[in-house]
């Protein structure tokens, strides 16, 4: 299942040449020439709708009629036509999540020459694939990604899968408001904590009092109050139903399967604001790609999902019952919810929903006097593998499912999470880290950055400004790189909030420890506090957004341009 | 000190007023993070009724801006009202805010006060934002058309006793430089007040409450009060609701 091929003709490497970003999960079969291929066309009509969740109606924007939008089912090397018609009153835009593609089509208005597209107008997106795997494609403009502008693009590889599956499904994971996201924008500029129904109360205060003392418990309070910052912030926006492929929980999506059967699951986090912890309780998943890049196979519990990530993952339900792919918000406000049955209307239970952990001031990236929790119990630490992680990248997600000594346990001697990272995971069970992941195919090019850039990651909570090296969309200075530099990219998360950093136009390379075997991502998660590294070889070229994907941060100016010079014959 | 006649002054200060907030839209960069993008927000933090021995009365305590991260225009506005009596306070204030901090806005404006006669125009500079340790507040000096020089300062917390059931001390004080014997004022420090309002927040934008709000005139000011025959020392209970849209 692991082996790769790499066998490439002469011809194929010409045309190879300008997919060098995702060479080796290709295997070339000569006989098959779907390079030639003519071109797909489809037509998608953009239109402002509503949908039912949960048996309640609400207003949505969609694409091709529904939320999430048609998946685009594609073949690696061939040609697509797209015509966008914008059937809104106001301009939209597509863009392709993850595809290695020329500037203009890419989709994000103000970038590479592209421009919005304007009420009643229709824009022709054309461009040849040139990788395989899941992505997705979604609004570029205002709030409409979070209003349903969003869907699934599944691209089969020309040579052979990673694995073989008898089921291959998209789930799509979502967060779904009912308000008018311009709205929530507007509450969260006058009040940042309008949506944090989970703050830090009296109530807490004589709790944490009678468990840690209440010097403890008083120096916590005002270590969070000299800083104005709220150890509770986890997300910045509730109120929504999350779903998958566009159904609430009691709606219930089911895919099905006979016992014995390998199920391919594409998952992608389509969500506007909601990193997921994702688990499917009875079955373990092998996680085989990474934003749509093969990964070496690693077997999982769960794992924590960055919003625009995808995983690929195959499970092996082998008994006649159903199982409940579970979601749950790292805020725990509420959990999308999907089945896999041998039958329709089987279902499993809803397991029950985990605490909701409590920023730590290491999530402000701080080595705080009274906070320093030293010892760290390896029992719970889920099998995370230490070695695997690079010291200097800390790109490990599952580092923070650590046992504080005595300050987590409750009074009923059940831990309470502490710190972003703690999903609760429950003692020997596997949790997908960074340092997991290891390319299914050694990089052709391994060159040492001759450069780093720093990107750090800044903002004002409380006035609910979001901005790259301090500076918001507008007032930033683009990032410059000559085309074929090596570069490293240095995330520095000065804010309390995790931040998944989404790069367009280019992969790059997560610095987790593995040396020739970097994965590649177009979405890396920065924790808080934390400081992420990423390689890549700027050989795009163009003006390509770099931005949060988190949309209310990208809204609120956390986003720059990363400019690749043009290629000099 | 010469009294410009009242109608007149009014007029100047209407204009002056209009001015401000013409100028603001004029000359405000338009360069939020996302260009073009203007948030508005009005809070009235107390509208409600003050029981208080017989002399009841409507207080209200309000402010909004309009504008972007870094420049807002903003209006504030306080006043009282006795139950069985005309207006005693009304003020209006209208600056221009700018951010200069992380959690700081320095103000500059315009303050016109209705009540209590003589009417009075005053520029305002002032600091408002978030202090460590989550206090919220307002300090603003003021400078009226008859050159009297005062100072004001609010501070206000909010102690969370659940996610809905929430307790805000607040405590204010006035100073003023001189005299202004006409409208009651005595230099050095004139009052301080603080109140304690418990909130139910059914939802963000609406809670009602009940609370205590206790004024004291002091100094000069309270002596002022005595000759008049008025009470230097208030306790009301008060009831009312917070509201913002």
């Amino acid at each position: 299942m692991n082996s790769r091929n790499f066998n490439v003709s002469r011809r194929d490497a010409l045309k190879l040449a300008g997919a060098a970003g995702l060479a080796g999960t290709l295997t070339i079969y000569s006989g098959r020439r779907s390079f030639a291929s003519a071109a797909k066309t489809y037509a998608l009509k953009v239109e402002a709708g509503r949908i039912i969740v949960d048996g309640i109606s609400s207003k949505a924007v969609m694409m091709g009629g529904s939320v999430p939008a048609p998946i685009m089912r594609w073949k690696e090397g061939e040609e697509v036509v797209i015509h966008a018609t914008n059937r809104l009153e106001e301009p939209t835009s597509i863009h392709w999540h993850g595809l290695l593609i020329e500037g203009v089509m890419d989709g994000a208005p103000g970038f590479n020459g592209y421009v919005a597209i304007q009420p009643g107008e229709t824009y022709t997106y054309r461009f040849k694939l040139r990788q395989a795997g899941t992505y997705w494609y979604h609004s570029h403009s205002s709030m409409q990604e979070q209003a349903g502008m969003y869907g699934a693009i599944v691209i089969d590889p020309i040579g052979r899968e990673p694995v073989r599956a008898n089921r291959d499904y998209v789930v799509v994971l979502s967060d779904h408001t009912r308000e008018d996201p311009m709205r929530v924008l507007s509450n969260l500029k006058a009040d940042a904590g309008y949506y944090n129904r989970g703050k830090r109360t009296l109530v807490d205060f004589f709790r944490d009092t009678t468990r840690d003392g209440f010097n403890t418990a008083i120096k916590d309070r005002l270590d969070w109050g000299d800083m104005r910052m709220d150890p509770t912030d986890l997300a910045d926006v509730t109120g929504y139903s999350f779903l998958v492929n566009g159904r609430g929980p009691k709606d219930n999506w089911t895919g099905l399967f006979a016992p014995g059967e390998r199920i391919r699951l594409r998952f992608i986090n389509a969500s506007a604001m909601s990193f997921f912890d994702v688990r499917i309780p009875g079955l373990p998943m092998t996680v085989f790609s990474a934003d749509g890049q093969n990964v070496q196979p690693v077997r999982v519990d769960e794992f924590r999902f960055g919003v625009g990530e995808t995983y690929d993952v195959v499970v092996l339900p082998r008994e006649d019952k159903a199982f409940t792919i579970f979601a749950e918000p790292i805020d725990r406000s509420g959990y999308a919810r999907a089945t896999l049955a041998p039958r329709p209307g089987m279902e499993s239970a809803i397991p029950e929903q985990r605490p909701r952990t409590v920023l730590g001031m290491a999530d402000m990236g701080m080595a705080h006097g009274g906070m320093d929790h030293g010892a760290m119990a390896g029992g719970t630490m889920g099998g995370m593998d230490h070695s695997k992680m690079s010291q200097s990248s800390m790109a490990g997600m599952n580092h923070g499912a650590m046992n504080h000594g005595g300050t987590t346990s409750g009074p009923d001697g059940g831990r309470r999470p502490f710190g972003w990272a703690d999903a609760s995971t429950p003692l020997g069970a596997k949790a997908l880290g960074y340092a997991d992941l290891v390319s299914a195919s050694p990089h052709t090019d391994n060159r040492e950055p001759t450069h780093e850039i720093e990107v750090r990651l800044t903002g004002i909570m409380e006035r609910y400004m979001w901005s790259l090296n301090g500076r918001p969309f507008g007032k930033d200075e683009p990032i410059k790189v000559a085309y074929g530099d090596r570069v490293r990219l240095k995330f520095v998360n000065t804010t309390m909030m995790a931040h998944p950093m989404h790069l367009h136009g280019m992969f790059v390379e997560l610095e987790n420890g593995q040396k020739d075997r970097k994965p590649r991502k177009h979405v890396v998660v920065v924790p808080p506090g934390k400081t992420v590294s990423a390689v890549l070889t700027a050989n795009e070229p163009g003006d390509w957004p770099f931005h949060c994907h988190l949309l209310y941060h990208m809204a609120a100016g956390m986003m720059t341009r990363f400019i690749v010079g043009q290629k000099i014959a | 000190m010469k009294h410009i006649p009242s109608i007149r002054y009014r007029r100047m200060a209407r204009a002056s007023l209009l001015g401000a907030l013409a100028s603001f839209f004029v000359f405000s960069p338009a360069k939020s993070a996302e260009p073009g993008q203007i948030f508005t927000f009005f809070q009235a933090e107390q509208v409600e009724y003050r029981v208080n021995d017989g002399k009841d009365s409507v207080n209200w305590d309000a402010q909004g801006w309009m504008g972007n991260d870094d420049h807002k225009a903003w209006l504030k506005t306080e006043g009282e009202k006795p139950t069985d009596g005309k207006l005693e306070k009304g003020e209006l204030q209208l600056l221009y805010s700018r951010r200069i901090s992380d959690f700081f806005d320095a103000q500059a404006g315009l303050r016109y006060d209705v009540k209590p006669s003589p009417d009075r125009g005053f520029a305002v500079f002032g600091v408002q934002g978030l202090a460590p340790y989550w206090f919220e507040i307002d300090a603003a000096a003021f400078v009226s058309n008859e050159g009297e020089v005062s100072a004001r300062f609010k501070a206000e917390y909010d102690l969370l006793i659940t996610q809905k059931l929430i307790l805000q001390p607040t405590a204010e004080t006035n100073l003023a430089v001189q005299n202004v014997r006409e409208r009651g004022i005595g230099s050095g420090i004139s009052d301080i007040g603080l109140g304690l309002r418990l909130r139910y927040e059914f939802v963000k934008e609406f809670a009602p409450y009940i609370g205590i709000n206790w004024e004291r005139k002091i100094g000069r000011t309270a002596d002022f009060a005595r000759n008049e025959s008025e009470s230097v020392d208030t306790l009301s209970f008060v009831t009312g609701i917070r509201f913002w849209f």
